[in-house]
């Protein structure tokens, strides 16, 4: 452990804490942009620089050690002065239209170009320019908007492992690359999309859905598998709009392709909502004349054969004695049965002791079997 | 029997003049003439590496019993001559010699790290070994301990050649003194400062000297492995390196137990892809690792942790090529060399508007006036000095006032420059200082790695309002919103290019201001340089013989034969051709 002083406040921390992780045990605010306290500081926004005493010029708080007896401020009218020239710099190379950016209200840039009270730019100069791009359904890249932090390079890397982007180029024309600069192809995970403190990255289904306003944020659990994220749905007039998860959850606010981007299904015309029975086999040759071109997908030919709508319990109750009925009739190995990935480890493992001990076979399988 | 030794310019001025053409032309002449035949091995063709007067090249040693004869400007159809009136005749060629201002170069010099380039074949260990090569390692490994050899540098207050200019001793003290089981040193020969050619000269020119110092690092900090960051670009300084090493590992001075002793030390070449930014070391270490170059914040220091999370000692190629003359020679000997706080010599490339453009080693103290007039013979047609940019982009412009200041780490920090790599770069009356800032700002800004804003955007912007400035759209608050950025990015930045990258502008502010207001309140350009500033026009003295109106690209002259002719400004693109061909001076800018 080691003491340091930051502001005239005297802290004790660990000595692997950074000047930034020291302040904020003590609840000091010191302005970032590309810290995330999930990866690996960077230095590169340079908004964090604080005044050590001794040192000439002002370091960054979120990549210099704590060290015994530091006395360090972390404001004063010089490092106010510097901060505002860095956010003048940015904003003198941003497209500052915030007024139709899906990130306002909830953008870092524009707080910090708040609180400062940027209004006049003393730097006029060429802004980069991009065109469009990346056929993909889940995430837009709007390079423009890109502050150059580096946390979608690092949460990539880092945290999916999957290194999808880097930086390219040098200098004014530096940028968040693909491999050769081919359209974004990952597994889009969305953890990019998640740390990105402006509206450089986004969802795609996002768009002109809805900010800040008249959102209601519900916690709840992905359904996708047994893993359980902890996720956060934003409903706006009874919608789900987007959906986050939070930093300080089981899976420390990280998801999948599906749990981020895969919630369209909740208000999908196509959506099961009472258990259907299908119909003998005989009415084959009726298509549900509702389901027809309304699903995107072409229709297996299964799905010609006609559901009527049923209650759980004349469900449960017709497959209980179907179930009952093949048993005797055929035995027990004439029946298997498939779980799902979606389900629970508590739900699967329930069902396979159904199938085993009440039916008596082991023809179970589940669809994440490898 | 004579005994003759030619001696050939090769390093890459030398080169790029034609000194293998000149080489092979002295051994077709030898051989034809039956001198090599009937003097066998006492005939000796070298080639040799930088000797600094590249301006000269292709230089060439003729050594008959001993008498050495320097010639210049020397080509391959003139070798004949040498060898018949020379070598055979044993008349010297008294036109093609080197005249008096060529000693001049040399006088004031001292040639330390340079002392064997252009006297030893640098493709050769054995031509090494001869004079006097790897003594010093010895010395350090059979009578000194690896305490004793460090202890030896830090006396000797040996100060990183690189730029910052920190003591290299101290570097190596806190390396060995970090934990980790694994050692590293780094020879750093990523020089990208343009005009900058002094490590280039050491790794071409004698390539064992830097070898020779890695080892002796090794052995006083307890390192295992080496690497030596060259620029790809260097292809000559790659090729002979990867020589010298083989050599090296061939006679046991590399490899496992060296010399004999329980000592284990290899070397490895790593070569740059040509970013500016892998100069800085944190850059230069991720770049070794596979990563992109870009620097790390500081501290952990790379001597805490370095490559691969390994204590690292990375310094600069003239550091550790100083290191053996330290060994050999002793502390107290360097000691005696250059100034208190800065003992020793230092290269420098001597470029721009000087008659003996090429490499100076001189030692620490001098000052610019001796660099200048004496070493450099003197600014080109005799114009006036104006300021000498030293240090490289990151570096400063010091005015004429200056000129008898005395060149050391501190001095120069002290006037707004810095001593950086060793670049020098002499600008005379006619450089616009403006545009000079411009020029080094265009250069900084393009190589910034852009992972910090003040350094990616703000040095763009800083361009931005020079280049508003030259093109006459500078405004009144411009000098000081340029002051105001500058200082900001300095104090900002996070590595050194954006920390140092500012000086251009602010050294030309502080001793030229005058020019910045010339430019912004009266649209002018007092040196005649920034072409949106300047009008170009005909005088009397055209005599009309369309030279100029033959040469303009851009149909902007007209005029008859033998009459005044004239240019039309809507359609001059100030290119300067017509000025550049006018034999009569009639062409003028204004």
């Amino acid at each position: 452990m080691v003491t340091l002083t930051i502001d005239g406040k005297k802290v004790t921390v660990p000595e692997t804490f950074t000047l930034l992780e020291a302040s904020k045990k003590l609840d000091i605010y010191i302005p970032t942009l590309c810290y995330h306290p999930k990866i690996t500081p960077f230095g590169g926004c340079r908004l964090c620089i604080v005044e050590i005493k001794g040192m000439k010029n002002p370091v960054t708080a979120c990549t210099t050690p704590v060290s015994e007896g530091m006395e360090v401020t972390t404001t004063s009218p010089y490092l106010e002065r510097l901060r505002k020239t860095i956010l003048e710099l940015i904003l003198s190379d941003h497209p500052n239209d915030c007024m139709v950016c899906e990130k306002a209200g909830d953008c870092t840039l524009q707080e910090l170009a708040y609180f400062y009270g940027i209004r006049e730019m003393r730097f006029e100069g060429e802004r980069r320019r991009y065109t469009k791009r990346d056929d993909n359904p889940f995430i837009e890249r709007e390079l423009e908007k890109c502050i150059m932090c580096g946390r979608c390079v690092r949460v990539c890397a880092e945290v999916q492992g999957v290194s999808a982007i880097d930086f390219g180029y040098r200098g004014f024309d530096l940028k968040i690359c693909t491999p050769f600069e081919k359209d974004l192809s990952c597994e889009f995970c969305g953890q990019c999309v998640a740390v990105c403190p402006t509206g450089a990255l986004r969802g795609k289904m996002w768009t002109q859905k809805g900010r800040q306003k008249g959102v209601k944020e519900v916690d709840t659990i992905c359904p996708y598998c047994g893993v359980g994220c902890n996720i956060t749905l934003h409903v706006r007039r009874n919608e789900v709009i987007r959906v986050t998860s939070k930093e300080d959850t089981v899976n420390e606010g990280w998801l999948c392709v599906k749990g981020r981007f895969g919630y369209s299904f909740i208000s999908s015309p196509d959506r099961l909502t009472k258990p259907l029975i299908r119909i003998a086999p005989k009415g084959c040759e009726a298509a549900d004349p509702r389901r027809a071109g309304e699903s995107p997908y072409p229709l297996s030919p299964t799905s010609y054969e006609s559901f009527r709508e049923a209650t759980w319990d004349e469900a449960l109750d017709y497959i209980a004695e179907r179930l009952k009925e093949i048993k005797e009739k055929y035995g027990p190995s004439a029946i298997g049965a498939l779980a799902s990935a979606r389900c629970t480890n508590e739900e699967n493992y329930l069902f396979q002791k159904f199938i085993r001990a009440v039916i008596g076979t082991n023809n179970i399988d589940h669809c994440a079997r490898y | 029997m004579k005994s003759i030794i030619v001696k050939v310019c090769m390093g890459t001025g030398g080169i790029a003049v034609g000194g293998k053409e000149v080489l092979d032309a002295f051994r077709e002449e030898l051989a034809l003439a039956g001198i090599s035949a009937s003097l066998g091995e006492n005939c000796l063709t070298h080639r040799v590496g930088c000797r600094g007067l590249c301006a000269r090249d292709v230089l060439v040693d003729v050594v008959v019993d001993n008498e050495k004869v320097t010639y210049q400007y020397i080509k391959p159809q003139m070798v004949r001559r040498i060898v018949n009136e020379h070598i055979i005749g044993g008349n010297t060629i008294k036109e093609w010699v080197v005249d008096e201002d060529y000693h001049n170069f040399y006088r004031k010099q001292i040639r330390l790290v340079l002392s064997r380039c252009g006297s030893i074949d640098p493709e050769d260990i054995s031509s090494y070994i001869n004079a006097g090569g790897y003594e010093a390692l010895r010395k350090a490994l059979f009578s000194m301990t690896p305490d004793e050899v460090l202890e030896e540098i830090k006396r000797a207050n040996l100060r990183g050649r690189g730029g910052a200019g920190f003591p290299a001793g101290v570097k190596w003290e806190y390396t060995k003194k970090s934990p980790g089981k694994i050692k590293y040193i780094i020879a750093n020969g990523d020089e990208g400062d343009p005009g900058a050619f002094m490590d280039r000269s050491v790794m071409e020119g004698d390539p064992h000297s830097l070898i020779e110092g890695m080892i002796i690092c090794a052995y006083a900090i307890g390192a295992q492995m080496g690497f030596i960051y060259v620029r790809q670009e260097y292809p000559l300084a790659v090729e002979r390196l990867e020589k010298a090493v083989s050599q090296a590992r061939e006679r046991g001075l590399l490899g496992k137990g060296i010399l004999g002793k329980d000592f284990d030390f290899d070397i490895r070449l790593k070569l740059g892809a040509g970013a500016f930014v892998c100069g800085e070391e944190t850059a230069l270490i991720a770049s070794i690792e596979g990563k992109r170059g870009m620097p790390r914040s500081r501290p952990p220091f790379p001597a805490e942790r370095g490559l691969w999370g390994m204590p690292t000692v990375i310094n600069n190629v003239e550091t550790l090529a100083n290191v053996p003359y330290i060994i050999k020679n002793g502390a107290d000997w360097f000691l005696s060399i250059g100034t208190k706080s800065s003992p020793g010599t230092k290269v420098f490339s001597l470029t721009g508007k000087i008659k003996n453009t090429g490499l100076i080693e001189v030692p620490m103290g001098i000052t610019l006036r001796e660099i200048i007039y004496d070493i450099g013979g003197g600014i080109l047609g005799d114009r006036k000095f104006k300021a000498v940019q030293t240090g490289g982009p990151s570096g400063g412009c010091i005015p004429a006032e200056y000129l008898d200041l005395p060149v050391d780490f501190d001095s120069l920090t002290s006037v707004g420059s810095i001593m950086g790599s060793g670049g020098m770069v002499v600008l005379d009356e006619t450089d616009c200082m403006v545009n000079v800032a411009k020029f080094f700002l265009e250069f900084t800004q393009a190589e910034s790695c852009g992972k910090c804003v003040p350094c990616r955007i703000g040095t763009r912007r800083l361009l931005e309002i020079l280049e508003r400035i030259t093109g006459g759209k500078g405004k009144p608050e411009d000098i000081e919103l340029l002051e105001d950025l500058s200082h900001d990015i300095k104090a900002t930045s996070l590595c050194g290019l954006g920390q140092t990258a500012p000086n251009p502008v602010l050294s030309t502010i502080k001793y030229f201001r005058d020019e910045y207001e010339a430019h912004i309140y009266d649209l002018k350009c007092p040196s005649k340089v920034c072409k949106d500033l300047i009008t170009y026009f005909i005088g009397d003295s055209c005599t009309g013989c369309t030279a100029c109106l033959r040469v303009c690209p851009a149909g902007a002259i007209t005029g008859e034969k033998k009459k005044l002719h004239k240019i039309n400004q809507d359609l001059c693109i100030k290119c300067g051709a017509c000025l550049d061909v006018c034999k009569f001076n009639a062409v003028l800018k204004a």
